[in-house]
């Protein structure tokens, strides 16, 4: 199976740290990794906010960019929901590449079949369910199976964790009074926690609840689960 | 295409948004009744096996009978007028003002009882009927609240949701005659109102309602309610007249099993509602019944192929119950009879984006709305169809183009990225940008470029 | 052009070119499937409704002691003789709407009952009378055959008339308007009795 990562734009400018874990964590369980140089956006934010006609081209890009593999994984759920929900309706031709496009937890425990990812993590982690992997793409427990599978780990339940961070892309900027607000429950729900890891699948969501810690004076971090299935043993 | 008028649009969302962002006592309100909704309606709709093939259903039916609107509101006419009523119809919201007016003025009325509707309040009928000399006397408990306040509503179900009961225990003593000692026991308020309405629902000669169901093939009408102020209005008074909206037909009278399961648990989060009240032109009751039908912008909104599925919603407000946005801020702020998330969608729709051009970005795509909808409108892609559809600002435009042109060319992408990566320092976020990232800013630290970005380590080998 | 021809008009254009959306397979539905009565009483009971239960033969004595106290009864005028025979106070057959408003309860029979939601539906059928009677008193006694009871909203939909007057009743009158918790009791009867009885 040829596999390839996106690492998408978010993470190759901010946070290469998760796609190192990425390949890192599937190396770990013998599987070899591609990473096409060509690949860039997935067009998210412009189709998103109401520009199809400027995520058309970067739509068709990553289609072409993709095409030649079996399945592409990212650690996004939201860039992952884009793919797979949006790209069939707007260019049909990228409905095949779409289709083998997977979040990392489904690519783990769906195609790979993984739960136990040798990982070891002695941290408290409380874990935020992101939008767009939780109702666009159905992750459910997936992730959460991952991550008990992790030695060392505790988990801990996080309130209202179903509930949206406040983020939404240009929502935060568009309509930031609403967008502080709801950050502000979610970062105080995090808080109430006692942990000292505040964990999701998507480092856009993240960036905004850890911008929203960090403002605040927390000491609980932020982290990619990627990382924390990567974490440790062997690695 | 014609676009509806009336009470759809208001001020700028996110600034409509913000001082009722500071009301904390209206954010406790709405956070307390939402989530006891919440929780009741996740109970009830758990006992029901089949609940995703309901879903299903009713939005099947829905779109089955927007497909063949124009024969099944033929179809409901005939039968109604068959059946004894007198059918109506309204391009907009003036027209139907102006109908329903003028039927009231025919009988020689003052004041008139109303059952609660959207659709009178999306065409402003009190206020039309008041310039007439008419008074309007709202019976169901919470409009009964909001118009006691002089206030708005801002809730589809309860308007008055952002009101606790010790608001609206001060507005009953202030505003209700003989209600000077009531305590702020829902049960002690609800019996003020009965003693309030009851002498105005003996002597009343005249009521106007809305409609949940018409039932094309019979030409029944269909009011579902919890009080009885409902039954009261379709029964006793001798004239009746409903507003009912293009969109509220069903096409067989079998098909109301299918919302009549999925409304309730949907709404008040119950397996049934108290009371639901079926008839069929003039039958036991009013011995005049007229219908309104109303378009005032549907058939705009069924042009669209994407956005007619707008038109499906039953009104349940499940979608605002469960909206984080609608949480933080309410009803008021979306400036539109219709708030929250199908109010994003249906109100720019039923006026023309342009003239509620923020609506469609009132939301973070959570997709909350979408899980709960009993008929599957896919409220997200909606909201961004309609973002594809609204104006944007000239700078806006510019950045997304530029962004755009960068990033469908890989050697201009990694040229970018290049140029963004900062070497290492010691903080690794900003905590004031310059606009438009200061909006970020104002609440939440920013991160910075890595140093490196993954493309080139992964050059340098991961 | 009338209003109605241009919104029917508007609607056509409006679905000009549009993909057909096939109505929904509508299952078969067994109008004569029976309820349980054991479920229909718990659903009322949820829903704050008084339940009475009468075997073979009881009704009129269960109904005597479920009317015990009332001064003035307000009935339909079909109904049956024998349901009174144990109750003694005054019986007001098919008072106006004002006597309504002064009586103490109303009873009626109904016509079909949906067990999975504790609801009974009235037609103005035998036993019924007209839609006031059972709304402006405070208190509605109604009795429920067994074999009225149907176990979904289905089946009750495939048993009436669609064109008669109906009204669905589960529980007394009640409101969620204040802070979206139930109360009981607003403008229609504020308590109501049903008397589920063998046939
Ligand atoms: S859009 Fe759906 S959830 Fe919202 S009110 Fe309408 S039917 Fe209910």
């Amino acid at each position: 199976m040829r596999l390839a990562l996106f690492i998408t734009c978010v993470n190759d400018l901010v946070y290469p740290a998760t796609g190192e874990a990425v390949v890192r964590l599937l190396r770990r369980l013998g599987h070899a990794v591609e990473f096409p140089g060509a690949q860039t956006c997935c067009g998210q934010l412009h189709a998103n906010s109401g520009y199809r006609d400027e995520a058309l081209p970067l739509v068709r890009h990553y289609a072409e960019v993709f095409a030649p593999y079996d399945a592409v994984v990212t650690p996004s759920g939201s860039c992952a929901a884009m793919v797979r929900e949006w790209y069939p309706r707007l260019v049909p031709e990228a409905a095949d590449v779409a289709a083998r496009t997977y979040e990392l937890s489904e690519l783990l425990t769906d195609v790979l079949g993984v739960t136990d990812t040798g990982a070891s993590y002695p941290h408290r982690v409380a874990y935020h369910p992101t939008c767009h992997g939780m109702r666009v793409l159905g992750l459910g427990e997936r992730p959460l199976r991952l991550l008990r599978a992790v030695r060392g780990i505790d988990l801990v339940p996080l309130p209202g964790a179903e509930e949206c961070c406040g983020f939404g892309g240009t929502f935060a900027l568009k309509n930031a009074g609403v967008s502080a607000a709801m950050l502000a429950d979610k970062c105080r729900a995090a808080e109430s926690t006692g942990a000292d890891v505040l964990a999701a699948a998507d480092n856009s969501c993240l960036a905004h609840i850890g911008g929203g810690l960090s403002r605040a004076g927390s000491g609980l971090r932020t982290v990619h689960y990627a990382e924390i299935l990567a974490a440790g043993e062997g690695s | 295409m014609t676009h509806g008028t009336g009470n759809l649009s208001g001020a700028d969302f996110p600034r409509a948004a913000l001082p009722l962002l500071a009301d904390d006592r209206l954010r406790r309100n709405l956070r307390h009744a939402t989530g006891t909704i919440r929780a009741k309606r996740a109970a009830v709709v758990g006992e029901v096996d089949d609940w995703e093939e309901l879903r299903e259903a009713g939005r099947a039916i829905k779109a089955h009978t927007m497909r063949h609107l124009p024969e099944l509101l033929e179809r409901f006419e005939e039968a109604a007028a068959a059946a004894g009523a007198t059918v109506h119809w309204a391009r907009d919201a003036t027209e139907a003002c102006a109908i329903i007016g003028d039927l009231i003025a025919a009988t020689g009325e003052s004041e008139v009882v109303k059952v609660k509707s959207m659709a009178t309040q999306e065409i402003g009928l009190n206020e039309a009927l008041e310039a007439r000399g008419i008074t309007a006397v709202e019976t169901d408990l919470a409009e009964l609240i909001v118009q006691l306040a002089g206030d708005t509503p801002s809730h589809i179900l309860v308007p008055a949701i952002h009101k606790n009961r010790g608001e609206i225990r001060d507005l009953f003593r202030a505003a209700m005659p003989g209600a000077q000692d009531v305590s702020d026991e829902p049960a002690d308020l609800a019996a003020a109102a009965r003693r309030h309405l009851r002498e105005k629902f003996l002597s009343a000669k005249v009521a106007v309602s809305g409609a949940n169901f018409a039932v094309a093939e019979t030409g029944t009408l269909v009011v579902v309610e919890s009080e009885g102020n409902g039954r009261m209005c379709l029964t006793l008074p001798e004239t009746l007249i409903s507003l009912v909206g293009v969109e509220k037909i069903v096409p067989s009278f079998a098909d109301l099993e299918v919302f009549l399961r999925l409304l309730p648990r949907s709404s008040t989060g119950e397996r049934m509602n108290p009371y639901t009240s079926m008839w069929t032109g003039v039958a036991d009751g009013p011995s005049a019944v007229h219908i309104v039908l109303l378009d005032n912008g549907r058939s705009a909104v069924l042009a669209d192929e994407v956005g007619r599925q707008a038109l499906h919603c039953i009104r349940c407000s499940a979608c605002l119950n469960v909206c984080p946005v609608y949480e933080r801020t309410g009803g008021h702020a979306y400036g539109s009879v219709y708030p929250g998330p199908i109010g994003a969608i249906l109100s720019p729709q039923l006026t023309g984006v342009a003239a509620n051009r923020s609506l469609p970005f009132a939301s973070t795509l959570c997709g909350a709305c979408y899980e709960v909808c009993p008929v599957k409108i896919d409220i997200p892609r909606v909201l961004v169809h309609l973002r594809q559809e609204a104006p944007k600002s000239p700078v806006e435009r510019a950045a997304m183009r530029a962004m755009s042109w960068v990033m469908r060319d890989p050697r201009r992408y990694a040229r970018a990225l290049r140029a963004a990566a900062l070497p290492l320092r010691r903080r690794r976020t900003l905590r004031r940008a310059p606009w438009p990232l200061s909006a970020w800013t104002a609440a939440r630290d920013l991160p910075l470029p890595a140093a490196k970005s993954f493309r080139e380590r992964w050059k340098e080998g991961v | 052009m009338s209003a109605r021809e241009e919104i029917l008009a508007r609607l056509r254009g409006a679905l000009d070119g549009a993909a057909e959306a096939p109505a929904p397979p509508r299952p078969v539905v067994d109008a004569r499937a029976q309820g349980d009565p054991e479920l229909m009483a718990g659903r009322l009971r949820d829903y704050k409704a008084v339940v009475h239960r009468a075997g073979p033969g009881e009704l009129a004595a269960v109904l005597g002691g479920v009317l015990a106290g009332v001064g003035v009864l307000a009935v339909p005028p079909d109904l049956p003789e024998a349901w009174l025979s144990a109750h003694s106070g005054r019986v007001l057959r098919d008072p106006d709407v004002a006597a309504l408003d002064t009586v103490d309860a109303v009873l009626t029979g109904a016509a079909v009952a949906v067990a999975e939601t504790g609801t009974i539906v009235l037609d103005a059928g035998p036993a019924q009378g007209r839609r006031a009677l059972t709304l402006v008193p405070d208190r509605h006694v109604c009795v429920l055959f067994t074999r009225q009871i149907a176990p979904g909203v289905a089946q009750a939909l495939a048993r009436l008339r669609p064109t008669a007057p109906l009204t669905w009743i589960s529980g007394p009158s009640a409101t969620s308007d204040i802070e979206l918790s139930r109360v009981e009791g607003v403008h229609g009867p504020r308590r109501l009795d049903v008397v589920i009885a063998e046939y």
